[in-house]
């Protein structure tokens, strides 16, 4: 591993030869421990004590470079995510993870110590990706400039003997070599191969021993290719982890016909990222119209088919357009996106105190619970009343008609009439005022009296649409007066995805290009007549990485060049049954 | 015909497929016992002269590419087994056409169709590697992974055709699926190929005497080479099946990436398999250490295609099962 070289890269192959005797200069760069390259002896006891401090840089940098280490890490980060799938994560799954503290609150603390709720930005698993993408970087930076060196570099000189390569096949032609040569030359070109020509002059001028050749290598695409994906995979990081924070997300229901204004007071939950800048939000309004949802009833339950938000939109001073919102389909407002999340029923009720005067009104968003939208929601009364009241239960579109308890038979709306709204009532401090956030959806019972429904000796409450009922000790009424849609929306603002749309091609083409495009050497050699005898012309290749179809392109070549020549077809001079097993093997050495 | 019709005649073609692939691995098990039985008998006849040149590689490389008796010619049963998978794939894509034209859509939306497109493009790559090159010793193994898949849908996760989720309303669910399913079949085959070279590499290392039909095998570095052309491929397919689910989650949900369960266990099987190639490029992992990446590798991508889908919770819950 620690072999001395003159490259920081560590890598040791740049002057050295292969076993077939060609220049190994204009193949791709490779750390020191890759599997082509030239292993080194170690010489530890001449090595070592002359390790300065540079040099112990050196040596690390050597190491973090190193195929090896690539690999480890590369392995850990697979292992360092199966966590994130275990556990509930706070960015996709916040609930989970409240629901996973309430269960289990001693391996929570645990857990949650070692950072396993929110895997992906927990700093062993950031430290993880850091160290990959810093050895990723120290291993490109050498390769591509070597890269572009290869890329100016003539093709290495024509080995003296090619029997021993790949898919040698030899034929004898009257064709004298020179023509032979440009033949093959222009031939190889076409291709696209890169080529160059070498010639060895025998005893005297094309005397025996002389020999003419062309050189010819391609597939340079494949270290281009290779390139282009390590260096797109650092693209994407720095796309996701940086740009990425200029972003925000929020949610928020939309009762219908309540306009949304894109404001930060104005969401139900609002997550920026680290650059955002709440400041400059565009201020554009959303309103929701009508919601049509469409079931399909199978196999005795209902399963969701289509919905439909029918929205008006309007962007600062502009005028209301209608647009529809769909579950696949979001809407595009400048460069924010609206997305449909979920839908339900909104109870519209009138809260009144015991003198008949208003002190709540309005709709009020209940959460599906079920397939068939049994919902459950809170209303909260702060004011207006002798105390703080709230009001917790259930919503039913189409309620079971015989059950006690509220649940929906179909997620339709089939008779407003019969809806069903059950609610407990509780009195107390309802926390609203101390000026934390308080999730709207749900109610926390610490500091509140029961004073109906479950549990208690009072009923709780049950209204159809129309209904109005007095609350328990003298506090007013409560009317169910209408049932208005909700949907629920995510609204993004991510400057990445072009970006990251982009370095997904990169990526996706470097891949094709580097896993597929074969390189490949091949050699066309002409040895000339002694005293007009006839021309042996040679041909074979050599394999740079994984080429399972070089054997076959060196005999199209040969066959192909045949056509320019006079006299014998080609003949292969390996016709040995189990050539392929040998070639396979030669691939791979 | 109503769809009801259409779809109870696709359930009898499935079973009849299963039907036929229990066939086909009993054909080819029957397949690689005899090729045992060969085995041995060549072992017997050629002890000698493996012992006389045990000096040099290459002749023992030699020794065991010449033996056309044991390698290359297929048997009788290998051959009807092969006829049988070709019969009951072709009668297995009935099965899938028909499901898709009773739910007038592509039949791949809930897992008991996953379960069926996927095992249909298994066997399907397992054909098209044959015109390649001859892997029709992983027959036994293709086809027992099948016969368990399809079983196991059919009677365990068998649900009526149903309207797709509005979330899975999108052609890049067509792609996407389609994609990671292909994907897979290559993985699987890699995989097969991978535990081959494994059981190989221990033999030529002087181990598992006890499995002569090993000697029918190709030997360990061409099997390598075989599991690593197909792997890639895989991997291409993978790369794809990852980025078409970015764009499909980005139109859906609104972020390409959020590392919900599922997106989650694409990235771990995409690692690893970059981690498989890498092996496969650096001094001291190639051979015995790469495949077994390879093996962990199909394993997560099985692990993902029936724990994660069934009992991990996320977005992705499209099993078409009642929940709760
Ligand atoms: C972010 C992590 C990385 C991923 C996902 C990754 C992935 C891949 C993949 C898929 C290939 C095969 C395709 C191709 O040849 O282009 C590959 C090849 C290669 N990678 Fe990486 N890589 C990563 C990091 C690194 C690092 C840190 C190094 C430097 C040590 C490195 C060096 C190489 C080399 C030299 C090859 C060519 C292998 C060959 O000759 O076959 N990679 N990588």
């Amino acid at each position: 591993m620690a072999s001395r070289t003159r490259s920081d890269s560590g890598s040791s192959n740049v002057d050295a030869e292969s076993a077939d005797g060609t220049s190994l200069r204009s193949d791709p760069l490779r750390p020191s421990d890759h599997i082509d390259s030239v292993e080194q002896p170690v010489d530890e006891s001449i090595a070592q004590p002359k390790l300065g401090p540079l040099g112990y840089v050196r040596f690390f940098w050597r190491q973090l470079t190193s195929m090896r280490t690539a690999l480890v890490l590369l392995l850990l980060l697979a292992v360092g995510a199966v966590p994130g799938s275990l556990v509930p994560q706070r960015s996709s799954d916040p609930n989970g993870v409240i629901q996973y503290q309430q269960q289990n609150p001693d391996t929570f603390k645990v857990l949650d110590a070692l950072g396993l709720f929110s895997t992906f930005t927990s700093p062993w698993f950031s430290a993880i990706y850091l160290l990959l993408f810093v050895s990723l970087v120290g291993c490109i930076i050498p390769r591509l400039k070597h890269h572009l060196d290869a890329l100016r570099a003539k093709p290495p000189k024509t080995p003296a003997r090619l029997e021993r390569l790949v898919g040698f096949t030899s034929t004898t032609t009257t064709t004298d070599a020179a023509a032979a040569i440009d033949d093959a030359r222009s031939l190889l070109r076409r291709q696209g191969y890169r080529v160059a020509r070498y010639d060895t002059a025998g005893r005297g001028t094309l005397g025996a021993g002389a020999s003419l050749s062309v050189s010819a290598e391609r597939g340079y695409l494949r270290e281009t290719g290779n390139l282009i994906f390590h260096i797109a995979l650092v693209g994407m990081l720095l796309t996701v982890g940086i740009f990425g924070s200029f972003g925000y997300t929020g949610q928020r229901i939309l009762v219908q016909n309540e306009a949304f204004t894109n404001a930060l007071t104005d969401y139900d939950s609002y997550n920026p990222g680290r650059f955002a800048d709440e400041n400059s939000l565009e201020p554009f309004q959303l309103r929701l119209d009508t919601f049509v949802p469409k079931y399909l009833f199978q196999d005795g339950v209902w399963e969701p088919e289509n919905f439909d938000a029918n929205l008006s939109t309007r962007v600062p001073g502009g005028s209301w357009t209608k647009q529809t919102l769909k579950v696949n389909s979001p809407l595009a407002i400048g460069d924010t996106q609206v997305y449909l999340l979920g839908n339900g029923f909104a109870p519209v009720v009138t809260v009144r105190d015991p003198s008949g005067k208003e002190v709540f009104s309005g709709a009020v968003p209940f959460i599906s619970q079920d397939a068939n939208l049994t919902s459950s929601g809170v209303i909260k009364v702060p004011d207006g009343l002798s105390k703080q009241v709230a009001f917790q239960g259930f919503f039913c579109p189409t309620p079971v008609a015989t059950s006690a308890s509220c649940t929906s038979l179909s997620p339709y709306l089939t008779d407003p009439s019969k809806a069903v709204l059950q609610l407990s009532v509780f009195t107390g401090n309802l926390g609203l005022d101390r000026g934390v956030a308080v999730n709207a959806y749900s109610l926390n019972e610490d500091g509140l009296t029961k004073i109906a429904g479950f549990k208690t000796p009072v009923a709780g409450l049950q209204l159809t649409k129309g209904q109005r009922v007095d609350l328990p000790n003298k506090l007013g009424s409560i009317e169910f007066t209408g049932i208005q849609r909700f949907v629920s929306v995510d609204i993004h603002h991510d400057p990445t995805p072009a970006f990251a749309l982009l370095f997904a091609m990169l990526i996706l083409g470097g891949l094709l290009l580097s896993l597929f495009v074969p390189r490949r050497r091949v050699w066309i050699k002409a040895l000339p007549g002694v005293d007009g005898g006839l021309t042996r012309v040679e041909y074979a290749g050599l394999a740079r990485g994984e080429d399972p179809t070089l054997e076959r392109a060196v005999a199209e070549l040969a066959a192909r060049h045949g056509q320019y020549l006079d006299g014998l077809p080609p003949e292969s001079a390996d016709s040995d049954p189990d050539d392929h097993a040998r070639a396979e093997r030669r691939i791979t050495t | 015909m109503t769809a009801t019709t259409l779809a109870a005649y696709s359930v009898a073609a499935i079973y009849s497929a299963i039907v036929v692939y229990v066939f086909a691995f009993i054909a080819f098990a029957l397949d690689l016992s005899k090729r045992s039985a060969i085995a041995q008998a060549a072992q017997v006849s050629t002890g000698s002269t493996a012992a006389a040149s045990a000096g040099s590689t290459v002749v023992l490389e030699k020794t065991t590419t010449a033996a056309p008796s044991v390698r290359g010619r297929s048997s009788r049963y290998q051959r009807t087994a092969y006829a049988l998978v070709i019969v009951g794939w072709v009668v297995h894509l009935t099965a899938l056409v028909l499901r898709g034209l009773a739910a007038g859509r592509v039949p791949w939306a809930d897992l008991y169709e996953f379960a069926m497109t996927g095992t249909a493009i298994m066997i399907g790559v397992f054909i098209f590697i044959q015109l390649w090159r001859d892997v029709k010793f992983l027959g036994a193994y293709i086809t027992g992974i099948v016969v368990l898949l399809l079983g196991l849908a059919s009677v365990n996760f068998y649900v009526a055709v149903g309207p797709l989720n509005p979330a899975l309303q999108s052609y890049w669910l067509v792609i996407h699926v389609f994609v990671a399913t292909l994907g897979t079949g290559f993985f699987a085959i890699g995989g097969g190929l991978s535990i081959a070279q494994l059981l190989q590499a221990r033999r030529e290392a002087g181990g598992l005497k006890r499995v002569p039909l090993l000697a029918t095998f190709p030997s360990s570095e061409v099997l390598e080479n075989i599991a690593y052309r197909v792997i890639v491929i895989g991997f291409a397919f993978w790369t794809f099946t990852l980025m078409a689910g970015a764009i499909w989650a980005e139109r859906a949900w609104g972020r390409y990436w959020g590392w919900d369960t599922k997106e989650v266990w694409t990235f771990i099987i995409w690692v690893t398999f970059a981690g498989y190639i890498h092996a496969r490029a650096t001094r001291g992992w190639r051979g015995s250490r790469s495949a077994w990446l390879a093996i962990i590798g199909f394993t997560a991508v099985m692990f993902n295609f029936t724990v994660v889908n069934l009992f991990f919770k996320g977005l992705h819950a499209y099993t078409g099962l009642p929940v709760g």
